[in-house]
């Protein structure tokens, strides 16, 4: 089984990340603009980042054999420092229509400020203009209100909901999102997001339809393998092969597929076009030549039982 | 013909109708003072718009090239970058305004749009003011921006001082890039490019790492004295591409010192002059 982790922020996880995704099966990333936990002061160093995210991560992950797009965006925290927020609204159209780029995101609401709402509601006009899809984070303190809101306002923006992906819902928000015909994403993230076998329940009960999954590993505590991992879990749970291919891998594809940036032959295609600039096997620059290693027991393991 | 209309002449064949209308249409409107906004915006889409199929030259096509602009050598090329050099070249001729604008698209720019750009560096007018940048693009990471500065252009053989060609010269054999795809590597070698390149054969010699055959060619023609004694090691205890290699050092090396080590070669050296092994075939010797 192949797997997509559509939501994870590579540019704070190491080398060895890579390869244990790489050998757990997945073939695919997709990361988000987001907050690097340090607040930025400048809009230079959001150009800086934007830049890393469509260049050298792209091309890192490349060296791993795994596929790496990614969303372009102002994230809600840093939202609210105005003057910072819009200089960075000015210089994202210089990134949407780059290489990779699938949609504007993570975007959407923190605390819920009149600030947070203006740039969301700008960046859903960008959406309109770029012709592009949105990845919408939803708030974690007053989830749900914060959940419906984002969903009212991508509408009132014009979105068509099936462009629009709710990230980071649970089984408060779950039922909302899908009625209402936008996808609705999970992240499994220890502690303050959803945990695996809750997620194994989920399926269970809503089934497969609109509905994945992604790690969000970012700098915190997070596991870049709870994609593969909670694949195991469902299969082992008697959740059936085609709910959990649906769900950790056609859905996310066929989500952000739309834009027209990340096809499956990207990465079943070994004479793809792009291998000319990024899969020839060339070595990151470092006089070593990093590939797909020797790989923990552990992990091999979690490869093996997802793969069966 | 201007390379831009070159540019243009190939594209007009290879673009779908529409997808043709749509670039003279951004080009056109460069021409005519368009804003940096609608620049950027062009340049970025072009891949959405046009794809990235390689522009396929014959052998005419690159006749073409070399009338437009000598040794500019395109072969290499795809749709999106010739499209991308082009929307640059409308935009400005003023040598000022082109740095600027292209200093930014660099700032902003993804990996395809900096192949593309750096691929273009022997077309852009004023083309001293691009030595910085060419030498920025030396410093990446990423092979494939290396290789769009080093491989098949002959802007840094033109341009480039002779301390940023060595670095340039020794980084290709540190990362593991071909030496051969280099334009005017013969013609820029030097004495401290040599000097530089046999220090390095010495400390991959001890630490027991493979040393590339291709590095012996800049240390022929200035080769004496020390150098001359590490082609001898080559010839000696050297695997059969690194004996051929030292074969071409030697026979490049006007030190009489030279024939002597040849001589002392003789099957080597006639096996490789039997076999008509140049630098290009050098590497598959066996």
């Amino acid at each position: 089984m192949r797997f997509i982790d559509p939501h994870i922020h590579m540019a704070s996880r190491t080398t060895d990340d890579y390869e244990r995704m790489k050998a757990a099966g997945i073939v695919a990333v997709i990361e988000p603009a987001f907050w690097m936990g340090q607040p930025r002061t400048n809009v230079g160093s959001f150009i800086d980042y934007l830049s890393s995210i469509v260049g050298w991560e792209r091309f890192r992950a490349s060296q791993f054999g795994i596929r790496h797009y990614c969303t372009i965006g102002l994230n809600s925290k840093e939202a609210n420092n105005e003057a910072l927020a819009e200089a960075v609204i000015d210089i994202l159209p210089r990134y949407l229509s780059k290489e990779g780029v699938v949609a504007v995101g993570e975007i959407g609401y923190d605390d819920q400020t009149a600030l947070e709402d203006k740039y969301y509601r700008a960046q859903l006009q960008l959406a309109r203009e770029f012709e592009m899809l949105v990845m919408v984070h939803t708030p974690h303190r007053d989830k749900k209100a914060g959940t419906v809101r984002s969903m009212d306002v991508a509408l009132e923006m014009g979105m068509a909901p099936g462009r629009v992906v709710i990230d980071h819902n649970n089984e408060e928000t779950v039922r909302d999102v899908l009625d209402r015909g936008f996808w609705a994403a999970f992240t499994l993230y220890p502690h303050t997001k959803m945990g695996n076998e809750r997620m194994v329940e989920i399926v269970r009960q809503y089934g497969s339809e609109r509905i994945f999954i992604d790690s969000s590993a970012d700098w915190g505590v997070s596991d870049p393998l709870a994609v593969p991992k909670t694949a195991r879990l469902m299969l082992e749970r008697g959740i059936a092969a085609k709910d959990v291919e649906a769900t950790c891998y056609g859905n996310a594809l066929a989500a952000y597929g739309q834009s027209g940036q990340m096809l499956e032959s990207h990465w079943l295609a070994d004479d793809n076009v792009d291998q000319r600039t990024l899969f020839e096997g060339n070595s990151v620059l470092r006089g070593q030549t990093p590939r797909v290693g020797a790989v923990p027991e552990g992990e091999q393991a979690v490869g093996a039982l997802a793969f069966k | 013909m201007t390379p831009e209309q070159v540019l243009q002449q190939w594209l007009d064949r290879r673009l779908d109708p529409a997808a043709g209308a749509w670039l003279r249409e951004c080009a056109a409107g460069l021409a005519e003072g368009g804003s940096e906004r609608e620049l950027y915006r062009a340049v970025s889409l072009v891949a959405r718009k046009l794809g990235k199929a390689p522009l396929a030259l014959d052998g005419e096509a690159l006749a073409l090239a070399e009338q437009a602009r000598p040794g500019w050598d395109p072969s290499r090329w795809s749709v999106d970058q010739a499209a991308r050099v082009l929307l640059l070249l409308a935009a400005a001729r003023d040598g000022d305004v082109f740095a600027r604008r292209l200093e930014q698209l660099c700032v902003t720019a993804d990996v395809d749009e900096l192949v593309a750009f750096y691929r273009g560096l022997p077309l852009y007018p004023d083309p001293p003011r691009h030595r910085l940048r060419a030498a920025e693009g030396l410093r990446s990471n990423m092979s494939v921006v290396f290789e769009a500065v080093a491989h098949h252009n002959p802007y840094p053989a033109e341009q480039l001082p002779e301390e940023a060609w060595n670095q340039m010269v020794l980084k290709a054999l540190f990362v593991g890039s071909a030496l051969d795809p280099i334009v005017g590597l013969d013609r820029r070698a030097n004495p401290t490019l040599a000097r530089m390149l046999g220090d390095y054969a010495h400390e991959r010699w001890a630490a027991s790492r493979p040393v590339s055959p291709e590095l012996w060619r800049c240390i022929g023609p200035f080769a004496s004295g020390r150098l001359l004694a590490d082609l001898g090691r080559v010839l000696e205890t050297g695997t059969a591409p690194e004996r051929a290699a030292g074969v071409l050092a030697l026979r490049s090396c006007p030190d009489p010192e030279a024939r002597r080590l040849l001589d002392r070669h003789p099957g080597w050296r006639d096996a490789v002059a039997a076999q008509g092994v140049d630098w290009k075939s050098a590497p598959q010797f066996h």
